[in-house]
């Protein structure tokens, strides 16, 4: 099937590489592509001293703190009040090694995860990079997660620590702590002193912990980050990270945002999400650049303030942001000096062709939007500095990585076939083996292999291909949904929903919604006898944000009598979405009843 | 219109966005963001949402400074007619 839009009505973005002042580390994409080999990127890298493997926290930080780049500033923190807290390489290093040794003192150790539900603390970003010195596992929950889904990754990810806040502590885990037999360790970042065995005050620990600790044998294979991500059926699945993502890390840090040694980065992401660990904590600090971080959340004003009093250099922001800066009623380069931004990036979900020609008519520099997800670790498709943009597209697959467009040829047989044609319809598939791609999810190898086919990894997203190889993003092929520049499973809300005494079903879907992507959408059916109304309604919205919290619980709630079902009972997400979006409901053969 | 109205109807439409917050524990200065679990779209619904009721323009310029019930009550004083 020919793929619908078109790519004529928004010019390319030409670019002219060599009259600027700092040159794109990538400046021949067709031909570094060529010649790009893993093998060369590992010895732009230290390893562990003694040839002790590698590990993602020496290289992110102690390579540069015994080094010439020991003083130079690796963290600058904005609090949400207006102070500043500044961090050298030095500093890190001392304070992810005390980390690591309160780790180590509680007896945990390798493999070990250590979770983390907070804010853009500097705490969390200590506590990520000990972990990773101990060898135990970092997993980052987004803090604006409800208790429900705080509980299902602590329970899948056998937290056996959890670094917080003595509010979210409160507010989220200690009524479900019985639940969690294998959570030994919580550490509250701000509690002088330990409230009962197991319930830890951090900071006397940190106080009392030695600030020297040498890193253990690491294996490039060992796991280092857990990140969960939602699943169209089932309930969300553990990501598994190794250290040797740090190679992509590295290497996109280097062609796709394009580090210098000078350089100010700023990633608006929480580490909460993939992008915030990936590139808001690892990749500019193995680059040894400035990473700025900001505990706020999104306010227009202050991201400008930000941008100009910070000198930022190099800004990788989601299109959720964007967006809202679109509605701003200012000329920002009038009111703001900018003129230390070099490029900016998004991701989230794909960057609408009207706001990568805003970024260049309103903020002088073109957006350049890339493609990645959880199970990649990292950038794969990307718009190169260098590159011509073509606005609305996600680019061309950073080298190192080998992308197409597949179908499905034969559901039984394993098999895919790969599109050749340009500018067709099908599902976005990488061929396997580059260094972050995730190594299993956790506990469920089944639901591993089933992402395998043929010799490809199958993204679940919908994707054509252009004549020169630049990537298209078309849609979802399951029914997760995107919003805010993060993933959703339906699933997972539609069981707390159905835990309401009055609800007989629930199907969510992702409605289009032009700020945000999409919104969550819950269509209920009640149980007999229980009548619709505006005063349910509400309660069903507060039931549902009380248990999955504002970033997974629906935003609308709408009762409909009989859900439709295919006539094998399943409830059809994609007809109730087609009428949602008032587009033609396509094949009802299947279909059961509705109305 | 007084201040206790303005501050009704910030709960009315706060009510409509996070039913289940309990707002007579909500303190003058607390953060109502972070107090009330809103995100970043729900506070933007709410904005909206007082616009209709109040008749207030917010700009989006504006909503950094609207971090409380005190920041609302007060912006929204010598705004609204």
């Amino acid at each position: 099937m020919k793929a619908k839009g078109s790519t004529v009505n928004w010019k390319p973005i030409k670019k002219f590489p060599n009259t600027w002042t700092v040159k794109p580390n990538l400046l021949d994409y067709d031909k570094t592509y060529a010649t790009f080999s893993w093998e060369e990127v590992r010895r732009e890298l230290d390893g562990l001293p003694g040839g002790k493997g590698l590990n993602i926290a020496h290289e992110a930080i102690d390579r540069h703190a015994t080094g010439p780049r020991r003083d130079h500033l690796a963290i600058r923190w904005l609090s949400r009040e207006g102070s500043v807290l500044d961090f050298t390489y030095g500093d890190l290093r001392e304070q992810s090694n005390r980390f690591a040794n309160v780790l180590r003192g509680l007896g945990v150790g390798k493999g070990d995860r250590v979770f983390v539900l907070a804010g853009r603390i500097p705490s969390l970003y200590i506590a990520a990079l000990g972990s990773l010195k101990n060898t135990s596992v970092f997993c980052p929950l987004f803090s604006a997660f409800g208790p429900e889904p705080v509980f299902q990754r602590l329970s899948r990810g056998d937290a056996k620590v959890l670094v917080t806040t003595e509010r979210l502590y409160r507010q989220k885990v200690a009524d479900m702590r019985e639940r969690l037999p294998q959570l030994q360790h919580v550490l509250l970042v701000d509690i002088d002193e330990d409230i009962d065995p197991g319930t830890w005050s951090l900071p006397k620990r940190l106080k009392e912990a030695a600030t020297e600790f040498t890193i253990p044998p690491t294996d490039p294979e060992d796991m280092a980050l857990l990140h969960f991500t939602s699943g169209t059926t089932g309930m969300p699945k553990g990501a598994i990270h190794v250290h040797e993502a740090v190679l992509t890390h590295y290497v996109t840090g280097k062609y796709v945002l394009d580090f210098h040694p000078e350089d100010i980065f700023w990633c608006t992401a929480d580490p909460g999400w993939v992008t915030g660990t990936s590139y808001g904590i690892i990749a500019p600090l193995v680059h040894g650049i400035t990473n700025l971080i900001d505990e706020a959340d999104f306010d227009a004003t202050r991201w400008y303030r930000i941008l100009e009093e910070q000198r930022v250099t190099v800004w990788y922001t989601a299109p959720t942001a964007i967006r809202r800066l679109m509605r701003l009623e200012i000329e920002p380069r009038r009111q703001y000096d900018l003129s230390h931004l070099r490029l900016i990036h998004s991701v989230g979900e794909p960057l609408n062709p009207e706001a990568v020609v805003w970024g260049e008519q309103v903020l002088g520099l073109p957006i350049h939007d890339n493609w990645w997800q959880t199970e990649t670790g990292g950038i794969m498709i990307a718009n190169f500095p260098s590159m011509e943009i073509r606005p609305g597209s996600m680019g061309r697959p950073l080298p190192g990585i080998e992308a197409a467009i597949v179908r499905r040829v034969n559901e039984d047989k394993d098999e895919v076939e790969v599109v050749k044609e340009p500018n067709v319809e099908g599902e976005l598939a990488l061929k396997p083996g580059w260094p972050s791609m995730f190594r299993g999810y956790l506990h469920e190898e089944k639901r591993y292999q089933k992402c395998f086919v043929g010799g490809w990894y199958l993204t679940g997203d919908l994707a054509r291909r252009d004549e020169d190889g630049y990537f298209w993003f078309v849609g979802r092929a399951d029914d997760i949904i995107k919003t805010s520049g993060h993933m959703v499973g339906p699933f997972e809300v539609e069981s707390v929903l159905m835990e309401h005494p009055a609800v007989a079903e629930a199907a969510v879907i992702g409605k289009p919604e032009p700020l945000i992507g999409e919104l969550v959408k819950a269509f209920v059916s009640l149980k007999p006898g229980i009548e619709p109304s505006e005063k349910l309604r509400l309660e069903l919205l507060g039931f549902a944000r009380s248990r999955l919290g504002s970033a997974v619980a629906p935003k609308e709630i709408e009762f409909q009598a009989n859900l439709p079902r295919t006539r094998s009972g399943k409830i059809m997400r994609r007809l109730l979405k087609a009428r949602e979006l008032g587009l033609p409901e396509g094949d009802i053969s299947a279909l059961e009843t509705s109305e | 219109m007084t201040e206790a109205q303005i501050k009704e109807t910030i709960f009315k439409v706060l009510g409509r966005i996070a039913p289940e917050a309990q707002l007579d524990k909500l303190a003058l200065n607390d953060n109502l963001r972070e107090t009330l679990d809103i995100d970043s779209f729900d506070y933007l619904q709410f904005l909206i949402g007082l616009n209709e009721e109040l008749g207030v323009e917010i700009p989006e310029a504006d909503y950094g400074q609207l971090t409380t019930l005190a920041d609302l009550i007060r912006y929204l004083s010598a705004r609204v007619r």
